[in-house]
């Protein structure tokens, strides 16, 4: 069964994929919301630099975050300067590469839902005395909900599945940066084949019943069957 | 209606996209319908959004009842939500994740309700959808969306109701279904309609004023009878070309299934109307169901025939004259073939008599 070491590393991980997803929905919610209804040019630039995380392997991305976030890259510099340390190997800095990481599965299913909704309904709510920010909160938010739903469980479970970005950037302490893919590797490396398969098999269940409901929810969700 | 006591709309526009401009400058009446009509690419709804601030024309000057909701030059513009305004979309646009209650509640509950505002109670009465109350959206009818979503926008004690082509997207059954209830909201409400159609038939129904739209200019903007009888407008050259009349019912002949009904300056027999004593209606009367005698016919089977003078006339389409006529106080058009024009001899100020065909009731 699990030990100790290993619960710690379950508990390590909701906390960060936790966090991350509630930092990537402030984030991406207003980013994706941009992105649904500009015209600017800069929109393609945009899109890519969000989708990158998405064909980059995750050391990459790992590796320039290392950098930028380490005591001579420009955002440890600034972290230094602010009184915070560097960012690097620490659980801050592990949340703040899994909201760049994970972003793209909270923004395009939230871009998506948002460019569904169109234009009607807004015209509608101004035409009804509501206000910009008024009309997100009262009709954007709920008829994006399928949108909303998708993102907040795609990001949530793509944080908890995880590796190279967090080998990279948050290494491989216990209680701060040792999350659970990194404690399956770390089993696999000692021959532990019997707790590397409660680990592996628990990830493995958990990412399976995620899509299951994600999947099931949305093909009965009222909404969702409006939109189409 | 109190026309005199409320301010006209005042409403100029210029907007170029390249392919389509539109440059309009009116002046429009304080109450009753004003209809926007003219075909598809005409501007008319282009028109209407701007109104609505939907829309932003780069030049423009827009005021309602004395406030001024955009002038250009001082760099005013109201954004919609602020625009004392009610729209009604082609499509009925209801909230999908809201009951026709909350749809209906979702814009009066941020009007801060003024104490002579309409009670949400007469709207859902004057629309006959208290049954739906508790229903989604999408378990309503089309007429039943365009009825709530006409509902949802007077709820909101509008200064102007904006409807854009309201009846386009349904059949002919759910528009007989609407028709009635704007007849009636019109009547019941003093409210300021400005409602786009290209619909020959709701311009018949509907409107107390008209402006002609066609290449995102106005060609014409006057009361119904009056434009609707301008010869240089192509309405009046059209084959469906027809007047509209205000009557009132002053008698049933039952023997004869007849209902004699009074204009401004005499009177006409129709057939039998379920209509009281009293009661105001409107007539149409098309182009071709009028003919010209230039003396009154000793014996004939027709029995509207009235004294007129030619006031105008005109080539309309193929062979055929439209002689403009005026009937009392009421304009006529008669389209007759350019031969009988020439055997009679027919003049603009001449007295002829009009023999009238046939009528129908709008409302």
């Amino acid at each position: 069964m699990l030990n100790a070491a290993d619960i710690a590393a379950l508990w390590l991980t909701f906390k960060v994929a936790g966090l991350a997803t509630l930092l990537m929905l402030l984030l991406g919610t207003p980013l994706a919301w941009w992105l649904a209804r500009t015209t600017s040019r800069w929109k393609g630039v945009c899109n890519a630099l969000v989708a990158l995380p998405l064909v980059l392997p995750p050391t990459v991305l790992g590796f320039y975050l290392l950098v930028l976030m380490g005591p001579s890259g420009p955002i440890g510099r600034l972290t230094t300067e602010l009184g915070l340390g560097t960012l690097p190997f620490t659980f801050a800095g592990l949340v703040v590469a899994s909201v760049l990481y994970s972003l793209p599965f909270v923004v395009q299913p939230l871009q998506a839902a948002f460019t569904t909704i169109g234009e009607h309904p807004l015209e509608a709510a101004a035409t009804l005395r509501a206000g910009p920010l008024d009309t997100f909160f009262s009709v954007v938010v709920p008829l994006a909900r399928p949108g909303f739903l998708t993102a907040t469980i795609l990001g949530f479970a793509h944080t908890v599945g995880e590796f190279g970005v967090v080998l990279m950037v948050g290494g491989n302490i216990p209680d701060r940066t040792r999350v659970v893919s990194v404690q399956i590797y770390n089993h696999v490396e000692a021959l532990e084949y019997t707790q590397a398969h409660w680990l592996a098999g628990g990830l493995l269940a958990f990412s399976f019943s995620v899509l299951l409901v994600l999947y099931t929810a949305l093909k009965t969700h009222p909404v969702a069957h409006q939109l189409k | 209606m109190t026309s005199e006591m409320t301010q006209p709309i005042t409403a100029r526009f210029q907007l170029d996209y390249g392919s389509f401009q539109l440059a309009v400058d009116l002046r429009l009446p304080g109450s009753g319908v004003t209809v926007l009509f003219g075909p598809s690419g005409s501007g008319k709804t282009t028109l209407l959004r701007c109104i609505a601030g939907l829309q932003r024309a780069p030049r423009g000057f827009l005021s309602i009842n004395g406030k001024v909701w955009q002038d250009s030059e001082r760099g005013v513009f109201l954004p919609t939500h602020k625009r004392p305004l009610g729209y009604v979309f082609q499509e009925a646009n209801l909230f999908p994740h809201l009951t026709v209650s909350e749809n209906l509640r979702f814009g009066r509950k941020r009007i801060g309700k003024p104490p002579d505002a309409i009670e949400l109670r007469q709207v859902i009465d004057l629309l006959g959808i208290g049954h739906l109350l508790k229903r989604m959206p999408d378990r309503l009818s089309g007429g039943e969306k365009q009825r709530v979503a006409i509902a949802r926008a007077l709820a909101l004690n509008p200064e102007v109701l904006l409807m854009d082509e309201p009846l386009a997207a349904l059949d002919y059954q759910r528009k007989q279904e609407i028709l009635p209830f704007l007849g009636r909201l019109n009547r019941e409400l003093n409210i300021p309609v400005l409602y786009v159609t290209h619909s020959q038939q709701e311009v018949a129904q509907l409107a107390d004023h008209l402006v002609m739209m066609a290449d995102g200019q106005a060609l014409a903007s006057g009361p119904l009878a009056e434009t609707l009888s301008r010869l240089d407008m192509p309405l009046a050259r059209d084959r469906e070309a027809a007047t509209v009349w205000p009557v009132t019912v002053i008698e049933h002949e039952t023997d004869y299934y007849l209902t004699r009904v009074a204009f401004a300056g005499g009177s006409l027999s129709l057939p039998a109307i379920d209509a009281a004593v009293g009661m105001p209606l409107r007539v149409q009367i098309y182009a071709r169901d009028a003919s010209i005698a230039l003396e009154a016919p000793a014996a004939t089977s027709i029995l509207n025939v009235l004294p007129a003078t030619i006031t105008g006339m005109a080539n309309a389409h193929g062979g055929q004259s439209v002689v403009r006529l005026q009937v009392g106080n009421q304009a006529l058009l008669a389209h007759i073939t350019c031969k009988s024009a020439l055997l009679l001899g027919l003049q603009v100020g001449m007295g002829v008599y009009v023999q009238i065909k046939g009528t129908s009731i709008l409302n």
